[in-house]
C-alpha cells in the first residue's frame, strides 16, 4: 500500500503553536551551544590575525610563543592540505592566509594552550613581518582602472574582456527589448543605489571544540547551521577521509547564512592534530565581526518604465557586489530576484562580483535579495509618487502570477504574490491615518527557496512513541514544526515525538540549513519517514489480523481494517503494534531520502510607517505589518516569528547597521557598541500576516519564510523614510547624519 | 596585577601613592573591566573602592546639599526619590548609561573619572554645578567637577589622588534641570551631543542659567554665554533661538564614525533649545 497523506486542510496537529520542544532547556540553561563543550586534557586556541588590510607576509615567527608556559602548539597555513582547488581552496586561504593577508582580521598563525589566557599570550608574541600593500574596500572603486588587484587569475569565464580583474563573475539575464519598452513609458525614472554590508549579528559566536589524532580520525562539536557541509569541508582542508570524521552541531544562538561555511573548525582540528589534544576555539565579537562572513556591499543602477496607468513597460539593473578578497558575492541572486514580483515584457539585469579588501562574505538570509528590493521598490515607489498611483494598485497591476514568466526566466507555478499585496491592501495598517512628520512605505520581495539533499529516520519505541532524526539544525524552531508533521502522519500527540539534530555519523547526508529548505526539504522527508513507518504498522496489524495488507487503513495513530469486506477487527493502537514489534517482525522505523526539488518560492508585501525628526534625522519606525505567502504555516507562532524577524533585521539593515571602514582599509565598529543593531525599544511591535498558497511541491503545501520577510524591509523603510522626511533616501543606512544631509540639500536645491 | 580592596581613603591613597605602573581605581568597573578585556588598559594596581565605609551612601546635607559616595550606582539614583526631585536631570543623565545591568554597577565618580568626552552624567553634573572632594597623599581638596577631566581618557588628578565624594548645591527653589543626548538607537548606545541645562526662576524670569554640552569637545564644554543671554527673561523664542547659535558656537567637536563635525554642532543647538524648555518646565513647576 503506496500512503500518501497529502493534504492542505483538515489537520489535527499542523497548524496548532505547542512549545518548543528546545525552550525548556534554553530558557533554563541546559541547552548545550558551541561554547558549552569540554573534553578532558582540553586547549584552547587563539587565532593570531594580520592588522593590515592588504599586505604581503614576509615572515612568521613563532619561537616565542612555542617556548611560553602552556603552549602546545603553533599552526600556520603550512598545517594544512595542499593542491586544493575551487571553493576548498578559496575556503582554506580565508582560514589561514597563504602568501598574503587579504583583509583586517586575516587569520595567519594560531596557538593552543593550557588556558585561554597563556593562549592569548602566546597569540600576541608571535611576530609576523608584513609589506604592505595598496588597499582597497570600496565597490566601484574596486572596479576603477588603477585599483589595487587583489588576485590575478581569480575571474572566471563568465567575465567580458576590459574589465578590472577585480570583477570575477558577471552575470547577465532577461528577456525581450528593454529600449523598445523604455519607448513606449510614460515616464523612465533611473537611478543610483548604495547599501553598506551588514553582518547578520547572530548572538553566538563561531565555538567549535576539536579532536584530531595522528591516525586521520577525528571529532568535532561546533556551533553551524550544516555539519555535512563542515565534515567535507574540514577533511578536505586537513587532507582527512570525510567519513573518519564525524561532526555534531551544537544547539545554535543564530545563524541567519553567516553560519553555512566554516572560520575556525579546521583551525582547531589542525592546532589538535599537533598538540594531540582536543582543543577548544572561541571567537571573540570583534573576532566575529572582522572575520566571519557579513553580507556585501552594493552599488546599483535601476532604470523602470511606466506608463500613467501604471502598467510598466521596461525594467533594466545593474547590480555590482563585493564580497569581500574571494569571489561569491550573490549578484547573480541580486539581479534575479530584482524584478521577480513583477510581470514584465522587457527586463534586463546584469551583476558584477568584485573583490575587494574585506572578508569573504557568507549567506545573510536571502543572499542579495533585500538589497534588489530597496533599488527596484525605490523606484516604483517614485514612479507612483510621479504619476499619482497607488503603489498596491499599481504593483497588482504588474504583478507575476502563475502562468506568467519569471524575469530570470522560467514559467511562474502557483505563487502567493496577489494574495499577499491584496491582504495588505485590506489590512487597516494600509488606511490608517498617518501623524505629522510620519510617512508610509510598501515593498514587495521575493526569495526562490531550496529543497536540497535531505536525509531523515524515524523509530518507533515499544511504547508507541516515536523519535525522529533529522540532519538540519534546528535554526528557527524547525524540531516543533517535524515533530508536528509526524504526529500529523503517525496521528499520535506532538509531545509523543522526539526530534534530535542527528551527528554526521548517524544519519545520511544532509546539505546545511539554508534556502529556507528545513520546514519544506526535511519535513518532506520526515512526512515520509512516518508515511513508511506507518505501512509497516499497517502490514502488522493485518499480519495479527490474517488479511492482506492493502485491506488495512491507518487512522487516528490506529490500524483499522477498510471496510466490511476486510473482517471486523477492533482498531489496533499504534502502542499495541510497537509493544510487540520484536516479536512480529522486529524494529519498526521509517526513512527517506532525496533531493526534493518542489520547493515553492515565497513572495510577501510589506507596511511600514515611519516618523522622522527633521531637526536631528533621527527616524523611529513606528508601525510595521509582514504580509508573507507560508504556504502552509506549521507552527503559526514560528512562522510569524521568522516574519518579525526578518523585518528587524531589515530596520537594522535600513537604518542604522553598517561596516565602516578607515581610510586605512580597517574596520572601525567591531563590535555592538559602533555597529548598531537594534535594540528591543528601536522597534515597534511587528503585526504579521499569514498567507497561505499551497506548495504543490510539499504534501501539506509548505513553503520556506526564513528568508523572503527580509526581502522587503530595507526598501519599505525607505520609502516611508522618503516619504516622512520629503526626500528620496538612496543610500543605506539611513542614519540620522544622512537624513539630516538629505534634507539640508533638499532646502538648498 | 595585584588587586586591593582597601577599607579607608588613607590605605586607597597610601596603595595609589606608592603603586607602579598603571593604576585604576575600581568603582563599578564598566569602564576599568571593559577596557581589561579588549586589551585597552591592563593595569597594574586595582584598588577597589566599594569597603570603605559611606561610598555608598546618598545623604542629605545641613544646607540642603546631597553628598554622593563614591560608589553610588546609577540604580541606587534612580531609586532615590527625593534627590530624584531636586535634581531630576542629574539623575535621569546617570540613568541613561547602558543597561539595567551596568546601572547596578556604574557611579557618577567612574563616569567622571573615565573622562570620556562623551560621558553622560558629566555634563548634568557640571550644569548643576557639583563638586568633588579630592584626597591625596598631602590631605583633601576640593573642585569643581569640570576640573577634573583633562581631554579624552585623562584626568587632572595628581599621582595618588583620588575623589572621595561628590557634593551637589542645595535645589533652592525654582530650580529646574534637564539633560538629553542624542544617539541614533534608543538605547544602549554612545553620546554623539549631550546638553546639560541647569536653570532657576522667579515667575517666568530667568534668574540663574548654566549649560553644558558633551561629546563636542574633548571635555564637556560649559556654555559661559548662555547665563548672560538666559538671565533676565523669559525661555522665548528669541531666548531659544540665542541659546541655540551659543551652543553651536561653543561645539569644537571631531569628524569620526558616531558623528560629523556638521552633525555635532548642529544637533547641539537642538539639544540646547529641548533641554532649556525641559528645564524651565521644572523650574516653573518647582517655583509654584
Ligand atoms: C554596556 C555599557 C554601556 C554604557 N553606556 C554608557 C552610556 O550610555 N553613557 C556613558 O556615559 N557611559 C556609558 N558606559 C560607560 C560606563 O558605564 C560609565 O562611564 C560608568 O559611569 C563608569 O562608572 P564605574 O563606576 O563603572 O567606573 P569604573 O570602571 O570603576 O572606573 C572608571 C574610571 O574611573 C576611575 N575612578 C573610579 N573611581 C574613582 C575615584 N573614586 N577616584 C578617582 N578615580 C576613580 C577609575 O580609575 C577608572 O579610570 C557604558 C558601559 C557599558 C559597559
Amino acid at each position: 500500500m503506496a500512503l500518501d497523506s497529502s493534504k492542505t486542510t483538515g489537520f489535527k496537529y499542523v497548524g496548532t503553536r505547542p512549545d518548543r520542544p528546545d525552550g525548556f532547556d534554553k530558557v533554563t540553561g541546559r541547552a548545550k551551544f558551541g561554547a558549552d563543550a569540554t573534553a578532558p586534557g582540553m586547549l584552547f586556541a587563539a587565532i593570531k590575525r594580520s592588522p593590515h588590510a592588504h599586505a604581503r607576509i614576509l615572515r612568521i615567527d613563532t619561537t616565542k610563543a612555542l617556548a611560553m608556559e602552556g603552549v602546545k602548539a603553533v599552526v600556520t597555513r603550512a598545517d594544512f592540505a595542499t593542491g586544493l582547488t575551487g571553493e576548498n581552496w578559496n575556503i582554506l586561504e580565508n582560514v589561514m592566509a597563504g602568501d598574503t593577508a587579504l583583509y583586517d582580521g586575516h587569520a595567519v598563525a594560531a596557538v593552543a594552550a593550557t588556558s585561554a589566557l597563556s593562549a592569548r599570550d602566546a597569540m600576541k608574541a608571535i611576530e609576523v613581518e608584513y609589506e604592505i600593500l595598496p588597499h582597497v574596500t570600496d565597490v566601484d572603486k574596486a572596479m576603477e582602472p588603477g585599483a589595487p588587484v587583489i588576485r590575478t587569475g581569480a575571474a572566471d569565464a563568465s567575465v567580458p574582456e576590459g574589465l578590472h580583474p577585480n570583477v570575477v563573475r558577471y552575470h547577465k539575464s532577461g528577456h525581450g527589448d528593454v529600449e523598445a519598452g523604455f519607448a513606449e513609458a510614460d515616464l523612465v525614472i533611473e537611478d543610483h543605489f548604495v547599501t553598506e554590508a551588514t553582518h547578520q549579528g547572530y548572538i553566538e559566536p563561531h565555538a567549535c571544540l576539536g579532536t584530531l589524532g595522528a591516525d586521520g580520525k577525528g571529532e568535532l562539536w561546533c556551533c553551524t547551521q550544516g555539519h555535512w557541509n563542515v565534515q567535507k569541508v574540514c577533511a578536505a582542508l586537513l587532507g582527512l577521509e570525510t567519513s573518519q570524521l564525524r561532526v555534531t552541531a551544537s544547539e545554535i544562538g543564530g545563524g541567519f547564512g553567516g553560519k553555512t561555511t566554516v572560520f575556525i573548525e579546521p583551525v582547531a582540528l589542525a592546532l589538535s592534530r599537533k598538540a594531540n589534544r582536543p582543543v577548544k576555539l572561541v571567537m571573540t565579537r570583534a573576532e566575529v565581526f572582522k572575520a566571519s562572513g557579513p553580507t556585501s556591499s552594493t552599488s546599483m543602477d535601476v532604470r523602470i518604465g511606466m506608463k500613467t496607468d501604471g502598467t510598466i513597460t521596461a525594467a533594466e539593473g545593474v547590480f555590482r557586489l563585493q564580497g569581500g578578497a574571494f569571489p561569491g558575492a550573490p549578484m547573480e541572486f541580486t539581479a534575479m530576484c530584482a524584478f521577480a514580483p513583477y510581470d514584465l515584457k522587457h527586463v534586463r539585469q546584469v551583476g558584477y562580483d568584485v573583490l575587494t579588501n574585506r572578508p569573504k562574505q557568507a549567506a545573510y538570509r536571502a543572499p542579495g535579495s533585500p538589497m534588489a528590493a530597496f533599488a527596484v521598490e525605490s523606484v516604483i515607489d517614485e514612479l507612483c509618487k510621479k504619476l499619482d498611483l497607488d503603489p498596491i494598485d499599481t504593483r497588482l497591476k504588474n504583478a507575476s502570477h502563475e502562468g506568467t514568466r519569471a524575469s530570470f526566466g522560467p514559467k511562474w507555478p502557483r505563487i502567493g504574490l496577489v494574495e499577499t499585496l491584496e491582504a495588505a491592501k485590506a489590512h487597516p495598517h494600509y488606511t490608517a491615518p498617518l501623524a505629522p512628520g510620519q510617512g508610509r512605505g510598501i515593498s514587495c520581495g521575493f526569495w526562490f527557496n531550496h529543497g536540497g539533499e535531505t536525509s531523515v529516520s524515524l523509530a518507533m519505541s515499544e511504547d508507541g512513541s516515536a523519535q525522529i532524526m533529522v540532519g538540519t539544525p534546528d535554526i528557527g524552531g524547525s524540531r516543533a514544526s517535524m515533530a508536528l508533521m509526524a504526529a500529523e502522519v503517525l496521528g499520535i500527540p506532538y509531545e509523543n515525538i522526539r526530534c534530535t539534530i542527528a551527528d554526521t555519523a548517524s544519519l545520511g547526508y544532509n546539505e546545511i540549513s539554508h534556502g529556507s529548505r528545513v520546514t519544506y526539504a526535511s519535513g518532506l522527508a520526515t512526512i515520509k519517514a512516518a508515511e513508511a513507518a506507518v505501512e509497516e504498522l499497517c502490514a502488522r496489524a493485518a499480519a495479527k489480523w490474517g488479511i492482506p495488507e492493502d485491506a488495512v487503513y491507518w487512522e487516528d495513530g490506529c490500524a483499522k481494517p477498510s471496510g466490511p469486506n476486510a473482517g471486523d477487527f477492533e482498531p489496533l493502537p499504534i502502542a499495541e503494534i510497537t509493544a510487540t514489534m520484536g516479536a512480529t517482525g522486529g524494529p519498526i522505523n521509517g526513512h527517506f531520502e532525496a533531493t526534493p526539488e518542489g520547493a515553492g518560492v515565497s513572495f510577501a508585501t510589506h507596511i511600514v510607517d515611519a516618523e522622522v525628526d527633521r531637526e536631528t534625522g533621527s527616524t523611529k519606525v513606528v508601525r510595521y505589518t509582514v504580509v508573507q505567502d507560508a504556504g502552509k504555516a506549521v507552527h503559526p507562532t514560528y512562522v510569524e516569528g521568522q516574519f518579525q524577524g526578518g523585518a528587524a533585521q531589515g530596520i537594522g539593515w535600513a537604518l542604522n547597521e553598517e561596516y565602516i571602514y578607515g581610510e586605512d582599509g580597517r574596520l572601525q565598529n567591531a563590535g555592538f557598541l559602533d555597529y548598531r543593531i537594534p535594540v528591543a525599544s528601536d522597534l515597534p511591535m511587528i503585526d504579521t500576516v499569514i498567507v497561505e498558497v499551497p506548495n504543490p511541491g510539499h504534501p501539506f503545501g509548505v513553503r520556506g519564510v526564513g528568508e523572503t520577510s527580509i526581502c522587503p524591509p530595507l526598501a519599505a523603510i525607505a520609502n516611508a523614510v522618503s516619504a516622512a522626511a520629503g526626500v528620496r533616501m538612496r543610500q543605506l543606512p539611513m542614519r540620522p547624519s544622512r537624513i539630516l544631509e538629505a534634507l539640508d540639500s533638499a532646502a538648498d536645491g | 596585577m595585584q588587586y586591593h580592596r582597601p577599607a579607608t581613603f588613607e590605605d586607597a591613597v597610601t596603595l595609589a601613592a606608592g603603586a607602579q605602573g598603571v593604576t585604576r581605581f575600581l568603582a563599578g568597573g564598566t569602564d576599568v573591566l571593559v577596557q581589561m578585556r579588549s586589551d585597552i588598559v591592563t593595569p597594574d594596581t586595582l584598588i577597589d573602592i566599594k569597603a570603605i565605609p559611606g561610598t555608598h551612601d546618598i545623604t542629605r546635607q545641613e544646607d540642603g546639599g546631597w553628598r554622593i559616595g563614591v560608589a553610588v550606582t546609577g540604580a541606587e539614583m534612580r531609586e532615590h526619590a527625593e534627590l530624584d526631585r531636586d535634581w531630576p536631570g542629574l539623575v535621569e543623565a546617570m540613568d541613561l548609561i547602558g543597561s539595567t545591568q551596568v546601572q547596578g554597577r556604574a557611579t557618577l565618580t567612574g563616569n567622571l573619572c573615565n573622562a570620556s568626552p562623551a560621558a553622560d552624567s558629566v555634563p548634568a553634573m557640571i550644569a548643576a554645578g557639583v563638586t568633588a572632594t579630592i584626597t591625596g597623599p598631602d590631605g583633601s581638596r576640593t573642585a569643581p567637577v569640570e576640573e577634573i577631566p583633562a581631554g579624552p581618557g585623562k584626568t587632572s588628578l595628581a599621582r595618588g589622588e583620588m575623589i572621595t565624594a561628590l557634593h551637589v548645591p542645595p535645589r533652592g527653589t525654582g530650580g529646574g534641570d534637564a539633560y538629553l543626548r542624542f544617539i541614533p538607537r534608543t538605547e544602549m548606545d554612545i553620546a554623539v551631543v549631550g546638553c546639560g541645562v541647569n536653570l532657576v526662576v522667579e515667575g517666568d524670569t530667568i534668574t540663574h542659567a548654566r549649560v553644558t554640552l558633551g561629546a563636542v569637545a574633548p571635555t564637556a564644554v560649559l556654555v559661559h554665554a548662555a547665563e548672560d543671554a538666559l538671565v533676565g527673561r523669559t525661555l522665548d523664542e528669541e531666548a531659544l533661538t540665542a541659546l541655540a547659535d551659543l551652543a553651536e558656537a561653543s561645539c569644537n567637536p571631531i569628524d569620526d564614525k558616531r558623528g560629523t563635525i556638521r552633525f555635532r554642532t548642529h544637533v547641539a543647538g537642538v539639544l540646547a533649545r529641548r533641554a532649556a524648555k525641559i528645564a524651565y518646565d521644572r523650574a516653573k513647576g518647582a517655583a509654584k
